[in-house]
């Protein structure tokens, strides 16, 4: 009796991309793309060489921050982020309702489906400090221009979100609700609302979390709130009270995010 | 469902009476809460300024059109700037997310009590500070220019990776790692042939899908002297061109759209 014996094989990770030329020409392209890219970027060594005593200044400026000096503007920039954040949110979720529910595509008719879908893009286009810059301009200085430009960039965020849950949703419910004779708004409350509630309650309190760390950077530009504070502590040089103010930003945002958590869980 | 017996008749009620009450009182705390809240801000607005606003855009508007196409030709180093402070932004980012999200995953840190916090400090501090805010201070240390804004883009997009990674890392199949494990293998092979493949395509669709969010992010770094498309935006806004203006919002907003295309398509290739 013999006994077979297998050549000895050895075992090899397949590859990612099964397609060898396209492996090969994503690979290249890439190194191609490095090349230029990283020639073209200019780096001022020496430039960076003076910046990095500033850099360990800002650094050791944390150790220990100084919240005591200018604890004024900074209460009042916070406050004023907050104000600015609750109102924002409020108003934004409850213009993206009507046309986030046009712009689903089951529920609209096309030419409103069209409208809201175009809203909705040039909303989310915009970063939103080219949105403040604006807003600013017409508005004038302050928390107001703030307030409008984390209304429309909410608008964006959360309709298209919520069409795309409604567009998601379960047909069946809803033409139940319709079969008992419903009007179109008692069809959109108790067929629709149900189903994406709570997605949209936790997307709520996930936007009022981008809403005020993006109502940190809209004060750069003039639109108010704690980023008007931050870059006067930055123009001064005063690097331990920008200190002090990202570690509040950064601790408001881990407090908010702790409780949307808690809050998602009672909600659901 | 909640039935109220009324002497004789049922009636159909949405919920039970507590429940109704709870929620009225939760939307009066919170009406209250948004009308103290609106009537700070309108203490600090100029409201002749707003009730101008309509003229004022109307004015703005007038101004913007047309668009200086000749403009354009010049636009073509600072679009291409911005593209590779998102992408080369996008790449240090992903590089580095991975170590961390690696410590921060429950099932493969190296220690729960010591390093996972650490880890988790650096994911949610790199995500509550904005780009924007990353490119003001890297400015004062580095410069301006380019570079700045590929750092900022970098150190705002860390966070966001390594979140998302190491919830990919935590929600993968044991069995698989169990499996691999068995054969004898090293840590560092399991880690290879177990967790990797299991993760890729949710890394690959992470690194694309947070590239898509960066363009939109770098066209605005140049505001604080950071590079890009948006130090072009300024000097425009500064100088009052506004038929320049118009023209970079359209280039804008088509490079995201693309952007946002390709995204799309390269994720859906992928997952």
């Amino acid at each position: 009796m013999t006994i077979a014996t297998a050549e000895p094989r050895r075992w090899n990770k397949p590859p990612l991309i099964k397609r060898a030329w396209l492996r090969w020409a994503l690979g290249l392209g890439a190194a191609v793309y490095l090349a230029l890219a990283l020639g073209t970027i200019d780096v001022n060594w020496v430039r960076v060489w003076d910046g990095l005593p500033r850099g360990v200044r800002f650094v050791t400026a944390f150790f220990p921050p100084d919240f005591t000096s200018r604890w004024d503007e900074i209460a009042e920039g916070i406050a004023e982020s907050i104000w600015m954040t609750i109102v924002s949110t409020a108003i934004g979720i409850a213009l993206s309702i009507p046309i986030g529910i046009g712009a689903a595509r089951n529920i609209a008719p096309a030419p409103v489906y069209y409208f809201c879908r175009a809203v909705l893009a040039v909303s989310r286009s915009f970063q939103e400090v080219i949105l403040a810059i604006f807003f600013v301009k017409l508005f004038g200085f302050g928390p107001f221009a703030g307030f409008v430009t984390l209304s429309f960039a909410t608008i964006g965020f959360y309709g298209k979100l919520l069409a795309e849950d409604i567009e998601d949703m379960d047909p069946a419910p809803a033409e139940a609700v319709r079969a008992t004779g419903a009007g179109w708004l008692q069809w959109i409350n108790y067929g629709v609302q149900p189903q994406v509630m709570p997605r949209m309650i936790g997307l709520g309190l996930y936007r009022l979390d981008i809403n005020f760390r993006e109502s940190a950077v809209v004060g750069i530009v003039g639109g108010g709130g704690i980023g008007a504070t931050l870059n006067t502590a930055f123009d001064r040089y005063e690097f331990d009270s920008a200190a002090a103010i990202l570690l509040i930003i950064i601790g408001i945002v881990m407090l908010a995010e702790y409780s949307s958590g808690y809050l998602r869980r009672w909600v659901q | 469902m909640a039935v109220a017996t009324t002497e004789v008749k049922k009636i159909w009620q949405h919920r039970e009476r507590n429940a109704q009450l709870a929620i009225w009182a939760a939307w009066l705390a919170g009406t209250a809460l948004f009308v103290f809240s609106f009537q700070l801000i309108s203490e600090k607005t100029i409201w002749a300024f707003v009730w101008d606003a309509p003229t004022q855009a109307g004015d703005l508007a007038g101004r913007m059109v047309p668009p200086d196409w000749a403009f354009i030709a010049q636009l073509g180093r600072p679009i291409w700037d911005t593209l590779n402070i998102a992408t080369l932004g996008t790449v240090a980012a992903v590089i580095l997310a991975v170590p961390i999200a690696y410590c921060a995953a429950r099932n493969t840190t190296p220690s729960l009590t010591l390093v996972r916090p650490v880890a988790l400090f650096i994911i949610v501090s790199s995500r509550s500070i904005n780009a924007l805010i990353w490119a003001l201070m890297l400015v004062t240390i580095v410069g301006p220019g380019v570079f700045a804004g590929i750092i900022a883009i970098g150190l705002r997009s860390i966070g966001f990776c390594a979140k998302l990674l190491y919830e990919a890392i935590e929600e993968i199949d044991e069995a698989q790692v169990e499996a691999v494990r068995a054969t004898g293998a090293s840590r560092a092979q399991v880690t290879a042939y177990g967790i990797v493949p299991q993760v890729l395509p949710a890394f690959a669709g992470i690194s694309v899908f947070r590239w898509d969010i960066n363009i939109r992010e770098s066209t605005v770094l140049g505001l604080v002297g950071a590079g890009g498309i948006g130090l072009e935006l300024n000097s425009a806004i500064t100088t009052l061109a506004w038929t320049q203006v118009s023209l970079m919002l359209l280039v804008i907003v088509a490079t995201v759209i693309v952007g946002e295309w390709v995204s799309a398509k390269v994720r859906h290739a992928i997952i």
